[in-house]
């Protein structure tokens, strides 16, 4: 027990994510995917007669259950087998991030973004508001996520997928290296 | 198979509605190779439940997500900033495990659980690969969560989160009605 509430190494993490995709496949011909989820949301829900949104969204509904699995695990996980101890984080981030007002590393999100205090002002409106849109317009933009196109299209070996996979990147680092610092300072 | 079942929730769609689902799949440029919409559509119709198989998959991953912290925003931000290798091995591997996985699908010739077939279906490249790509990284660089962790910070307890997934759904909507004026 003691093992599994220490944070799993990535050797671990990624031989279990890398499986997902072939128990979807075997389970039901399912290609792992997730950000198709927030069409089907659209789709169910504002579908406002654009071509995009009108298919059969029902179709996807395993989908839907999927992501709520997802929940329910991190649910279940950060319940029960939560790391007692803090975060350990990069000493050269810490530092950084102390710079900005940042010093709360011991959970795995800083509270001074991910509260509800924070959506109140203009840093945390711009990072959870603006940041939750740009994914969800870029993802589908981009046919797929780090799930769809990173984990499931290189497993499948598709070049576009790979070329979505290092535009991904090319976005986190310009964002975390060059954008990022002048949002954190709001 | 089927006949033991209930009816599937696409046989109660009136006749129209289905014409209509049928000519948007086959007018819809890239509709049915980008996504992960109506690829791989079964024959077999199943009950409802027979979904909780996905939710049982789902549990485990989200479980990973949280025990290997890549629910969180440090370890994006030690990501992007080349601080940790800790996600690169995660994708690295997960990477490695499916390529093998698809490998032997494909050698095997291994069939679903219900003896279909399965199928693979190549991704077309477009400019939406690319610049649809550089915007979800500059947003993935600020929430820190790709889609998958988002549902997985609500999970854990982040519930301010959910107005990132409402603003990610409204941005997804954004596309869409913005769709056939972008360049593609």
């Amino acid at each position: 027990m003691e093992v599994v509430r220490q944070p799993w190494s990535w050797y671990v993490a990624g031989s279990v994510i890398g499986l997902i995709v072939p128990a979807l496949l075997i389970l039901g011909n399912k290609h792992f995917g997730i950000s198709a989820n927030f069409r089907h949301a659209c789709a169910a829900c504002f579908p406002a007669n654009i071509k995009f949104f009108k298919y059969d969204w029902k179709k996807e509904i395993w989908n839907l259950f999927f992501v709520a699995g997802i929940l329910v695990g991190a649910f279940l996980a950060s319940q029960y087998l939560a790391n007692p101890n803090d975060m350990q984080i990069a000493p050269a981030l810490a530092s950084e991030l102390e710079d900005y007002g940042i010093a709360d590393t011991k959970g795995l999100l800083p509270s001074e973004i991910f509260s509800w205090e924070s959506l109140l002002s203009l840093r945390g409106l711009v990072l959870l508001i603006g940041g939750g849109f740009l994914v969800g317009f870029g993802t589908r933009y981009a046919g797929g996520c780090t799930s769809g196109h990173s984990i499931m299209g290189l497993s499948n070996l598709q070049l576009p997928s790979l070329i979505a996979t290092t535009s991904f990147m090319a976005g986190g680092f310009i964002m975390a290296n060059l954008i990022l610092p002048f949002i954190l300072k709001l | 198979m089927a006949n033991h079942h209930t009816p599937h929730p696409m046989q109660h769609i009136p006749d129209t509605e289905k014409t209509f689902v049928s000519n948007l799949d086959a007018n819809d440029y890239e509709v049915r190779s980008l996504d992960t919409i109506c690829i791989n559509e079964t024959v077999l119709k199943h009950p409802w439940w027979y979904n909780l198989k996905y939710l049982a998959v789902g549990i485990i991953f989200g479980v990973v997500f949280v025990k290997a912290e890549i629910i969180s925003w440090f370890r994006m931000q030690e990501m992007f900033r080349l601080q940790s290798f800790h996600m690169y091995g995660v994708l690295g591997t997960a990477v490695i495990v499916g390529i093998i996985s698809v490998w032997l699908i494909k050698k095997f010739n291994i069939k679903t659980i219900h003896g279909e077939a399965i199928q693979f279906h190549p991704k077309k490249s477009n400019k939406g690969q690319i610049i649809g790509g550089v915007i979800f990284g500059l947003g993935w660089g600020m929430t820190g969560a790709c889609p998958g962790p988002i549902f997985a910070q609500i999970g854990a307890g982040a519930l301010v989160v959910s107005v990132v997934l409402l603003s990610a759904i409204a941005g997804t909507w954004v596309y869409g009605y913005f769709r056939e004026k972008l360049p593609h």
